[in-house]
């Protein structure tokens, strides 16, 4: 493939010696290897099924699964499907990953802006905190929450319960079930125009700010938008929401929403267990922020609170945020340790349906792909963040 | 190119620790590796149980046993593989193990679809239910809104979604994986009832810490035939087990049992004996095996009805009658074929 | 002398300094240091206060549950039980059940293999991560080489069925990686004839001695990986996957940096797909699929899969550091190497790679204590490791006591810690020591 051009001919090399054709042949060959070993696979599997006379494809997520899970948040009984049993993990997955992302946020800048207080104690119990839940397993952790702290939790017949609607037991959390009345929509309509008007005012504030250098209250203000507004709605609407109290039944708490103690325990171990890691990163964030950045906005005369919250922040936030995001894919592939517990996740519930159908091939495709799908959209929004808080430079 | 020369590197290191072929008949396989790997559950007492040194009791162990005795004349020549519900099939499927005498539920399913076949039943169970005394409790029907515990993937899990449903009552399920948890949980008082074959019960009762403060209902709310499974497509192999578990049964009709076996070889005038002690007759070489294949596997592990005593039985601590499980002309349904 | 002076000059000249006066005792010894770093303003006080009442309260819990309210001694479960003996760890348990906790279901007799491996483990091991140590050539060679062999022959006890189809596998083996050495030696002399045929020699040498060693009865007992358990899984695992890892690790990274688009899009695959899925779903696919990946009637052990399983996972992240580790060198390195003539392999092998792993060798450490800590997951799969052994004293009956759970659990959780601890320490050690000639 060599080119000529000109008088000036390279000298001849051997075809082997020529980059091009080497490269090539490398490629071309490892191309067949990686296919041959696929289709040996793929043969393999083939006549595995064929000689265990088990059906392949995706078919049978439309038979009844025949057993019921403990805790799902669409209608799911023992006469739906295969498949609706593993969207149900799913939801349970996204939940748990959810909620335990924005507390394990929270928690974990605290953690970090402590790790750097001034205030010895108040490191010192940080650190501690990072040392001991980061160099012990999850697993332990979730095993602890599970069977040692919630367990201790008194039986339904004697539950803890506050004012006689919210009750805890070693059965988790109940807590009175909403019923919408007529007229609900109104309380929604509320909620709507309070997100729309808390936008509007925040650009409003911002522009204000930046024309005249006055500011507004913006926090206080939606935080007045957004109770108040849906409250409005609701008295408008003559108080259409009445409450399902739970009340001892025979085994259990009958009625109202109940929270099973395997979610609270998977939530409090991966939010707690993150938590020390992201708290590692703010701090590295925090240091990697120029200390002259601190004593020029306190010359301009910012108190310390303002000073971190307007000027160091943000910039550390371009250090803390990539590490940031894998950790929150860490947290969101570290709650398939539900399985250890029975929480019904994608890992768990998607585990009952191959044991159930034997299609052990499908379901373990329909894992990874679910997970390089939540792995691929927080890649893609953490490629579009960070884009956006780049450094933009003359 | 040097990646995949690698991985070609591995592939040979893999292939000398632990790769081997299986041939066309698994007799033959057996024969001449010199031992029966047998798959097991991790543990239920009285069925199958390592202790600390990794000794192996119970029910299903024996009969493994008896299946080395009968093709090797020594039932130490079995090695057995710990199972969990998920893996147990394909471990079969793959050949990872001989023979599968976990506590399995023979089901239609399971015999047609799964590659797999069932060579018989070596305990008639039926699933029933646990709860503390306690709440008071004495029939499964006064169950309405209860938290019951179970263990997923098995058929279990299938029969109390259909009860519940069928006698309209409402429930919660908490599902672990191993059976251990299922039991840790009830005992937590995570749940109200714990449920499986009846046989489990008793013996996942011996580990609570109160066995005495729970009650097993009387109900039982399905058929549980258990017993051992092997390849589909292998008949030798299959005569084997299942002519192994006949001679067992057989020799509990006849009277043959761990003590008496030399005693009625040398001695015994029934013809019926004599045929299956392989004294008369060529039924030993029929399967494949030497013709005193019964002699050998009785005076390993005695008869069924000596196994069935030693492991379940009223003087072990799981104290179960026989019910069921007693011979056809002692009032239960344990019936084999003649040998004859 | 002293009239004359006094009567000359009332003028005082000092002629020496005045000694320093003490700092104010509010801002020095034990009460300065309070003042300075617990109770500087008001503010800071009552978050002092607040802090050191949850510290106190929580360490009080602690050393209540493990000392004050603890059972010490006993034969079984019956110590733990009953009125005042139930609030408090179980410690008899640990006591009675620890050589389980190590050795797993290992035969009692046999456990002195054990113990070789782990003793030859921790010899080899000390010098190889003590920085001023020599000899680290030969010790590396003794550690990725010989003592892996050495582990699976005692652990294993060898004398393994070595057939003439398992000689056949390995001669095709053999034959594909050394016929491309020779092609690109005597054909294409890319590399020496010489070379390629030493190379060549020593590696099918190595593969027939490895062979010949395998099949050696040494008179060792055989035990099967199932009898294997508590902390000699756990550490196999996680020290077999970080081993297996390494190369695999640096190819991968090397692959993701290619500019053949074929080679990198392989490999950017193959991490991101392993980096994106959770290890537990990886152990069930190996555990339950991969013997459905292999031609139907082979199957291998049920460790050896997980092993396999845990490798391919942790090379994916093992390759993420070492990419890091190449980012971190100059381009001017590879630049001179190949001014100076160096093929890729020689510059990779002689200047980029020695310069690259160095730098990473906190990040491996840090992927070695995830990995450590991961293999608490194998116990799901039924690997008996070190925590699902621990977990094993909750269904025995002698042991059956309110604190058995909880015992169990802060121990292994205890356990853990002193080993993920400590080689967080060790990591940032290095790191110290690492971190002076690379400051730019």
């Amino acid at each position: 493939m060599s080119v000529v051009t000109g008088g000036d001919a390279p000298p001849k090399v051997a075809y082997f010696n020529d980059p091009k054709v080497r490269s090539w042949a490398v490629q071309i060959a490892l191309v067949v290897v990686v296919a041959y070993f696929a289709w040996q696979i793929f043969n393999n599997t083939v006549e595995n099924l064929r000689e265990a006379n088990i059906a392949s494809g995706y078919g049978f997520l439309d038979t009844t699964a025949g057993f019921d899970l403990s805790f799902t948040l669409i209608p799911y009984t023992e006469s739906s499907t295969y498949g609706r049993a593993v969207m149900v993990g799913i939801l349970n997955t996204l939940l748990v990953a959810v909620c335990g992302i924005i507390a394990t946020t929270i928690i974990g800048f605290i953690i970090g802006v402590m790790r750097l207080s001034k205030n010895w104690l108040v490191a010192k119990v940080a650190e501690v905190y990072i040392e001991i839940m980061r160099n012990v397993p999850l697993l332990i952790q979730i095993l602890i929450w599970y069977k040692v702290v919630l367990a201790a939790l008194p039986s339904p017949r004697n539950a803890l319960s506050v004012g006689g609607t919210v009750f805890l037991s070693n059965r988790g959390v109940t807590i009175p079930k909403f019923i919408w009345g007529e007229g609900s929509w109104m309380i929604v309509v509320g909620l709507v125009l309070a997100i729309a008007g808390i936008w509007w005012l925040y650009r409003w504030a911002r522009a204000r700010q930046a024309a005249t250098g006055e500011q507004f209250p913006v926090f206080l203000t939606s935080l007045g938008m957004l109770i108040g507004l849906p409250l409005l709605g609701y008295l408008l609407a003559g108080g259409p929401l009445s409450f399902e109290f739970p009340e001892q039944g025979n085994f259990n708490l009958r009625g109202g929403v109940g929270l099973v103690p395997e979610f609270a325990a998977l939530f409090a171990a991966l939010t707690i267990y993150t938590a020390a890691f992201i708290g590692e990163i703010v701090r590295a964030g925090i240091l990697a922020v120029n200390k002259g950045q601190t004593e020029a906005s306190y010359a301009l005369g910012l108190r310390p609170g303002p000073a971190l919250r307007l000027v160091v922040i943000p910039q550390a936030m371009r250090v803390i945020i990539p590490p940031l995001a894998s950790q929150y894919l860490n947290l969101t592939k570290n709650s398939s340790l539900a399985v250890a517990i029975g929480y019904p996740d994608l890992v768990a519930a998607g585990g009952t349906v191959l044991n159930q159908s034997g299609q052990a091939v499908e379901i373990i495709s329909i894992w990874m792909a679910v997970y390089l799908t939540f792995s691929l959209v927080t890649s893609l929004f953490m490629n579009w963040f960070n884009s956006r808080m780049r450094l933009v430079e003359r | 190119m040097k990646r995949t020369l690698l991985s070609l590197a591995l592939g040979a290191a893999v292939s000398v620790a632990g790769i081997s072929a299986a041939s066309a008949g698994t007799l033959d396989d057996v024969k001449s590796k010199g031992f029966i790997q047998c798959g097991v559950s991790q543990g239920l007492i009285g069925f199958s149980n390592p202790d600390d040194k990794n000794n192996w009791t119970g029910l299903d162990v024996d009969f493994c046993r008896a299946v080395a005795a009968a093709v090797f004349g020594d039932g130490e020549k079995v090695k057995f593989t710990p199972l969990s519900a998920k893996e147990r099939f394909t471990a079969l499927q793959s050949g990872e193990i001989d023979i599968l005498s976990r506590n399995t539920t023979w089901t239609m399913g399971r015999d047609t679809s799964l590659g797999l076949v069932f060579a018989g039943v070596t305990y008639y169970d039926g699933q029933g239910f646990m709860v503390k005394k306690a709440l008071g409790v004495d029939s499964a029907l006064k169950l309405d809104g209860a938290s019951v515990c179970t263990q997923t993937g098995t058929t279990t899990e299938l029969n109390l979604a259909d009860y519940f449903r069928a006698n309209n009552m409402k429930y919660e399920v908490v599902a672990f994986e191993k059976s251990d948890e299922v039991i840790g949980a009830y005992d937590a008082g995570r749940c109200d009832v714990f449920t499986t074959d009846q046989s489990g019960l008793y013996a996942e009762r011996l580990k609570l810490k109160n066995p005495d403060e729970n009650v097993v209902l009387p109900e039982i709310i399905s058929k549980e035939p258990l017993g051992p499974v092997v390849r589909q497509g292998d008949d030798a192999w299959f005569n084997v087990v299942k002519w192994t578990y006949f001679a067992l049964l057989n020799a509990e009709e006849l009277g043959v049992n761990k003590g008496n076996v030399d005693d009625m070889i040398a001695n015994s005038t029934n013809p019926e004996v004599r045929r299956l002690l392989g004294v008369e007759g060529d039924f030993g070489k029929g399967i494949g095996l030497e013709n005193d294949w019964a002699a050998k596997a009785i005076k390993a592990t005695g008869n069924y009805g000596e196994i069935f005593e030693a492991n379940v039985g009223p003087n072990t601590p799981l104290k179960i009658a026989r019910g069921i499980n007693a011979l056809w002309n002692k009032g239960g349904i344990q019936y084999a074929p003649p040998v004859r | 002398m002293s009239d004359l002076h006094s009567e000359t000059s009332v003028a005082f000249v000092r002629t020496e300094q005045v000694p320093a006066s003490p700092p104010p005792a509010s801002t020095s010894g034990l009460q300065g240091w309070l003042r300075e770093n617990l109770f500087p303003t008001p503010l800071q006080s009552v978050l002092t206060i607040i802090m050191g009442a949850i510290a106190g309260y929580i360490l009080w819990l602690a050393l209540d549950w493990a000392v004050f309210h603890a059972v010490f001694t006993g034969e079984s479960g019956e110590a733990c039980r009953g009125e005042g003996r139930q609030d408090g760890a179980c410690w008899p348990m640990v006591f009675t059940r620890f050589p389980q906790w190590i050795y797993g279901f290992y035969p009692v007799a046999e456990r002195w293999r054990v113990n070789i491996v782990f003793l030859l483990g921790v010899l080899s091991l000390v010098p190889m991560l003590t920085p001023t140590l020599p000899y680290k050539k030969f010790n590396a060679i003794f550690l990725l080489g010989v003592y892996p062999i050495l582990t699976l022959l005692l652990l294993t006890g060898g004398h393994f069925d070595i057939t003439a189809s398992t000689w056949l596998t390995t001669f095709v083996f053999v034959a594909a990686v050394v016929l491309p050495i020779l092609f690109l030696g005597f054909v294409a002399k890319i590399i020496s004839p010489a070379l390629a045929a030493i190379s060549s020699a020593a590696i099918a040498g190595a593969a027939a001695l490895l062979l010949v060693l395998f099949s050696i009865d040494f008179g060792l007992t055989y035990v099967e990986t199932s009898q294997w358990g508590g902390l000699l899984v756990t550490l196999v695992v996680a020290v077999t996957g970080i081993v297996a890892s390494l190369p695999i690790g640096i190819l991968l990274a090397l692959g993701r940096r290619s500019q053949m688009p074929v080679v990198k899009l392989f490999s950017v695959a193959f991490i991101e797909l392993w980096r994106g899925v959770p290890l537990i779903t990886v152990l069930f696919m190996a555990s339950v699929v991969l013997p459905l990946f292999l031609p139907p009637g082979t199957n291998f052990d049920k460790l050896l899969r997980a092993l396999v399983g845990v490798a391919l996972f942790s090379s994916a992240y093992m390759a993420e550091v070492v990419r890091g580790g190449l980012q971190a060198i100059p381009k001017g390195q590879t630049e001179a190497a190949q001014a100076l003539g160096l093929t890729f392999w020689q510059n990779m092998g002689l200047i980029t790679l020695p310069q690259a792993l160095k730098l990473v060798i906190p990040g491996i450490v840090n992927t070695f204590i995830g990995l450590f800590k991961d293999t608490t997951l194998v116990g799901i799969i039924g690997l008996y490791d070190l925590l699902l052994i621990i977990q094993t004293a909750n269904t025995d009956s002698n042991w059956a006591a309110p604190q058995t759970h909880s015992t169990g659990l802060f121990a292994s959780a205890a356990l853990f810690w002193i080993f993920c601890f400590g080689m967080s320490r060790y990591s940032m050690f290095m790191e110290r020591k690492l971190d002076t000639g690379h400051k730019r």
